[in-house]
């Protein structure tokens, strides 16, 4: 029978794995096993030490899978195969744990009860198996977020290392997983759990991962959370004054300088799990002309949801009286108010230019629903956005903080890439996008005349930036949703492209020619560039 | 859109001359020069290619295999925008080519008129006249039919044991990456002492030739192929060397370089040598035939480029110069300093300039490696004048402007020195070898 050549490269290439590789992914399933039967209330003996052995041993099991994987090979890019494997390749595998993982998430996010958490009395299940921890490190019982936490925090620094290998001729890969792997452990983990410990009768904060930002961190300035930090004196009042100057100072500061992948790829905790779990499934993110449509309208509604929703809620709590408290409802809608004014002025007098028809459509149309609805809000007494704000708060924590964020974000890893969330959902991402395109020193650039077309950028970018078009024309890639992974570059078989900070002038080159050609003609193409 | 816009823009007589142009080959040549035409005009374009219907970048089919892409990441453009952009695309092979009467003939019989011809249809691979060269089994790799031969008689290592390749150029060594990453054993045979020396001077042919061996391939140089063995049912079954040493495989890949796909061209009216013969302006010896890529040989090269070049940037620029020269005035195709890049396994290759593998007496070197990290760098001077002519480096990555700039105002070297941390390209915090290298190069320049 004659062999069909398209079908031939459907078809799976042996696999490579050694059989001590299949021996350490027999021990990590037998530990998620365990784990499993604890969530269907399996007792057993000595709950602390099989919990323990099971942690450790999935953790060891994915570090000694991926130590296995790359020591056979020399240091280098290690692609082979990715397009022919079923997990990475949206085969069977990849559904099966898609649909494993957006489970998960369902059954954490809307049914905990199923995983043991129990208010009442004492917690069974996989939330039971997990309070020896939680009562270590905060003195309380475990939580489904205690256990979701650690088990996220295994996931980044287990897979971190397994990046860390991959990449290990790669000083930047390496220095960033370092640094997402501290700020998960650290800040997302180790402080909030230690801070708990202080909490007393007298004294209590909040739950508080410093590096979460609002807006990711949507319900930073909720009631309970804003009473919560007041009445905690000095250090309540100052982790509330950080987490508002963490967006209005300190983030456009270092997105001015370096970008947004100070946050996305270097601290933040989605970016974090997406940069080390979700490696491996960078090369499914959408890259067409498209999806890149489609994205810039959902991040950036998403946002103005956000900003709509945290007005709202902040205002319901505020008092009318601003004699008692200056910060009363009316005061606050100005600020806000006036804040986008501002914003919306000095990009429309500055970076008009640069934006295009659909970006001004975009700007004007939100621009205008926002201070629509505040006037409206003043002139017929209506709710602040006509909803009310705790069913704006619900419907913004169901919609984005669950289903997108989780259910979507992350459970569909191995069907949509690794950066759904981040590239289509997160509104922080949006604000540091919109910087980082219209106002900072980050850029990509391109190398000459050296681009060979191949597509490896392309096809490796997480958030879907087809970074070729740009470098086969020689230009510099100063995209919004560039999250400064630096995988482009690191791909790259010719060195043409480059992380790069420095001065805004030239920063977008839209005009660019490839060096190399007759330099008259070169002039030629760069006139007719810049007309077009 | 580009066309509508284009309309509003151009003048009138120009919309009133639209001309018929017909390019054969859609590779990066005949693509590039469709593009710059539609921008410029509107010309009627029709692009002919019997290999795919969408432009794919050639350089990386390796990497289909390898399964870091699939073969829809390689084509630069989406499928909507050849329709968008009135880029008409033919599936067919042009059989004839007539170029006093302005027609072509295709294989499926159909004639196509033209008022403007672009050949680019590139080249195929060499083959040297091998008893057994045609034998199921044995192939080259240019083309995304070669692509699916290898994925049909090396799909993996139970349906392919064992493979030799023979030639130790640039598709040689990407085609034993590609079949290692599929844990293919590999005999790689090349002619000269050691791997591409009849490019690379001694030293980065001799670190290219240790990371060769250090990937597990069976590297045999001082190696000529003598014959291919068939067995019963026309398949290869191994190769004999010209030392009769016998070697089974079930793969064998000629990769001795390519030549220009000319021979449909035979006993037409265009004149060829190695390649299709053009002047400074890429016309062939007939009015409004052109050739440009792989497929064109220059008269009368610039200095320091040669007749044929079979690269994409080559063939990049050619196809750019010539739809300035069709769609504004008449234009020379002037490249400037050589220019090319390539990766050897993990080790990243960029030239610039001219760095001669056998330097002549007005041509002295200076290098500088560091073995531990494969990383060298090796600069070419004139000793006489003190110009600087070239760089080769591996494993760092420079700035082309840099080079550029430093060629054509012809520089002397102690300058492009002085200034080399300018041209890193590295990204960052990688580690800096220029105080080294620069300390290594001063030395020997004053040793000089």
């Amino acid at each position: 029978m004659k062999t069909n050549p398209s079908m031939s490269i459907a078809s799976a290439p042996p696999s490579n794995a050694t059989v001590l590789q299949r021996v350490w992914a027999i021990f990590g399933v037998a530990a998620l096993g365990i784990l499993l039967l604890a969530a269907f209330n399996v007792d057993f003996p000595n709950k602390t030490w099989w919990f323990t052995g099971s942690l450790i041993t999935l953790t060891l099991s994915i570090i000694l899978y991926s130590y296995e994987a790359y020591r056979h090979h020399p240091p280098g890019i290690k692609n082979n195969q990715v397009w022919q494997k079923s997990l990475t390749n949206r085969g069977l595998w990849g559904w099966l744990l898609g649909i494993g993982i957006t489970f998960f998430y369902i059954i954490l996010y809307f049914y905990p009860q199923f995983l043991g958490l129990n208010n009442e009395g004492e917690n069974t299940g996989i939330i039971g198996f997990f309070d020896p921890l939680s009562q270590i490190l905060s003195g309380n019982p475990a939580s489904q977020w205690f256990v979701y936490g650690t088990l996220y925090t295994i996931a980044i620094l287990a897979f971190g290392i397994k990046f860390l290998w991959k990449y290990r001729h790669n000083p930047y890969e390496r220095i960033r997983t370092f640094s997402v792997m501290f700020f998960q452990t650290g800040f997302a983990f180790l402080i909030p759990e230690l801070m708990a410990r202080l909490n007393s009768d007298s004294f209590s904060l909040p739950y508080y991962d410093l590096k979460n930002i609002w807006p990711l961190n949507y319900y930073n300035f909720e009631q309970y959370r804003v009473d919560s930090f007041i009445s905690a004196g000095d250090i309540g009042i100052a982790l509330l004054v950080f987490g508002i100057i963490s967006i209005l100072v300190i983030t456009p500061i270092l997105t001015y300088y370096y970008g947004k992948r100070w946050y996305c790829s270097w601290v933040c905790g989605c970016g974090g799990l997406a940069e080390t779990a979700g490696d491996p499934f960078r090369q499914l993110s959408d890259n067409s002309l498209f999806a890149w449509k489609v994205e810039r309208w959902v991040v950036h509604s998403v946002l103005v949801f956000s900003v709509l929703m945290t007005t709202a809620v902040i205002h319901s709590y505020l008092g009318y009286d601003a004699e008692k408290y200056w910060l009363n409802k009316d005061v606050f809608l100005l600020l806000v108010a006036g804040l986008l004014t501002l914003v919306f002025a000095l990009v429309w007098i500055f970076k008009k230019q640069e934006l295009k028809k659909d970006a001004r459509y975009g700007a004007i149309g939100y621009f205008s629903i926002i201070s629509g609805l505040i006037v409206l809000h003043y002139l017929t007494g209506s709710n602040v956005f006509l909803f009310q704000a705790e069913s704006l708060r619900s419907w913004y924590a169901f919609l984005i903080g669950a289903v997108f964020s989780g259910v979507i974000g992350t459970g569909f890893y191995p069907i949509f890439g690794n950066r759904v969330w981040c590239r289509f959902g997160c509104p922080m991402a949006a604000i540091l996008g919109l910087q980082q395109r219209l106002f900072s020193r980050f850029r990509i650039t391109t190398n000459g005349g050296q681009c060979i077309s191949c597509g490896n950028c392309s096809t490796y970018c997480e958030m879907g930036i087809d970074v070729r078009a740009y470098a086969q024309k020689g230009e510099n890639i100063v995209r919004a949703s560039c999250v400064g992974c630096g995988i482009c570059s690191a791909v790259c078989p010719r060195g043409v492209l480059k992380l790069e900070n420095g001065p805004l002038e030239g920063r977008i080159n839209s005009d660019a020619v490839l060096t190399g050609n007759d330099l008259d003609l070169l002039d030629l193409i760069k006139e007719e560039k810049t007309s077009e | 859109m580009i066309s509508s816009y284009l309309a509003l823009r151009l003048p009138n007589h120009q919309l009133h001359c639209m001309k018929n142009i017909v390019i054969i080959g859609n590779g990066i040549a005949g693509i590039t020069a469709a593009r710059h035409i539609r921008k410029l005009s509107q010309h009627r374009i029709t692009v002919i290619s019997s290999e795919t219907r969408y432009f794919f970048s050639r350089t990386a089919l390796m990497y289909v295999y390898m399964g870091h892409m699939k073969f829809e990441h390689t084509q630069p453009y989406e499928n909507w925008f050849w329709e968008k952009n009135n880029i008409d695309l033919v599936e067919d092979h042009v059989v004839k080519v007539n170029g006093q009467n302005k027609t072509i003939q295709l294989r499926s019989g159909q004639h196509h008129s033209f008022d403007i011809l672009i050949i680019a249809s590139g080249s195929v691979s060499n083959k040297f006249g091998w008893p057994g060269q045609d034998l199921r089994g044995v192939q080259g790799l240019y083309s995304k039919q070669d692509l699916d031969l290898l994925e049909q008689y090396a799909p993996n290592n139970k349906e392919c044991r064992q493979a030799v390749i023979v030639g130790g150029g640039l598709i040689g060594i990407e085609l034993a990456e590609m079949l290692q990453s599929r844990n293919i054993p590999v005999t790689f045979l090349v002619r000269e002492k050691s791997f591409w020396s009849n490019v690379l001077p001694e030293g980065e042919s001799a670190m290219i030739t240790r990371h060769i061996k250090e990937h597990g391939i069976d590297l045999r140089l001082n190696t000529n192929l003598k014959e291919i063995l068939s067995n019963n049912q026309g398949r290869v079954r191994g190769v004999v060397t010209e030392d009769n040493v016998e070697i089974p495989c079930d793969l064998c890949g000629l990769t001795p370089g390519v030549s220009p796909n000319i021979s449909y061209l035979e006993g037409s009216d265009i004149e060829t040598d190695r390649g299709i013969l053009v002047d400074e302006y890429l016309q062939t010896n007939i009015e409004n035939v052109y050739a440009i890529g792989d497929c064109a040989q220059l008269r009368t090269p610039t200095q320091g480029r040669k007749a044929i070049e079979a690269v994409w940037y080559a063939g990049r620029m050619m196809g750019e110069t010539l739809a300035w020269h069709l769609c504004e005035k008449p234009r020379k195709y002037r490249p400037g300093p050589w220019f090319n890049s390539a990766k050897f396994m993990d080790i990243e290759y960029q030239t610039y300039g001219n760095v001669s593998n056998t330097p002549s007496e007005r041509e002295r070197h200076l290098y500088w490696e560091n073995r531990n990290d494969n990383k060298a760098i090796n600069i070419a001077y004139d000793p006489v004048t003190g110009k600087f002519l070239g760089i080769n480096t591996l494993g760092i990555r420079l700035k082309h402007e840099y080079f550029d700039q430093c060629l054509r105002s012809e520089i002397p070297v102690e300058t492009v020195i002085e200034h080399l941390e300018k041209a890193n390209f590295d990204p960052e915090f990688y580690r800096n070898y220029f105080q080294d290298i620069k300390e290594s190069i001063n030395q020997q320049i004053s040793i000089a």
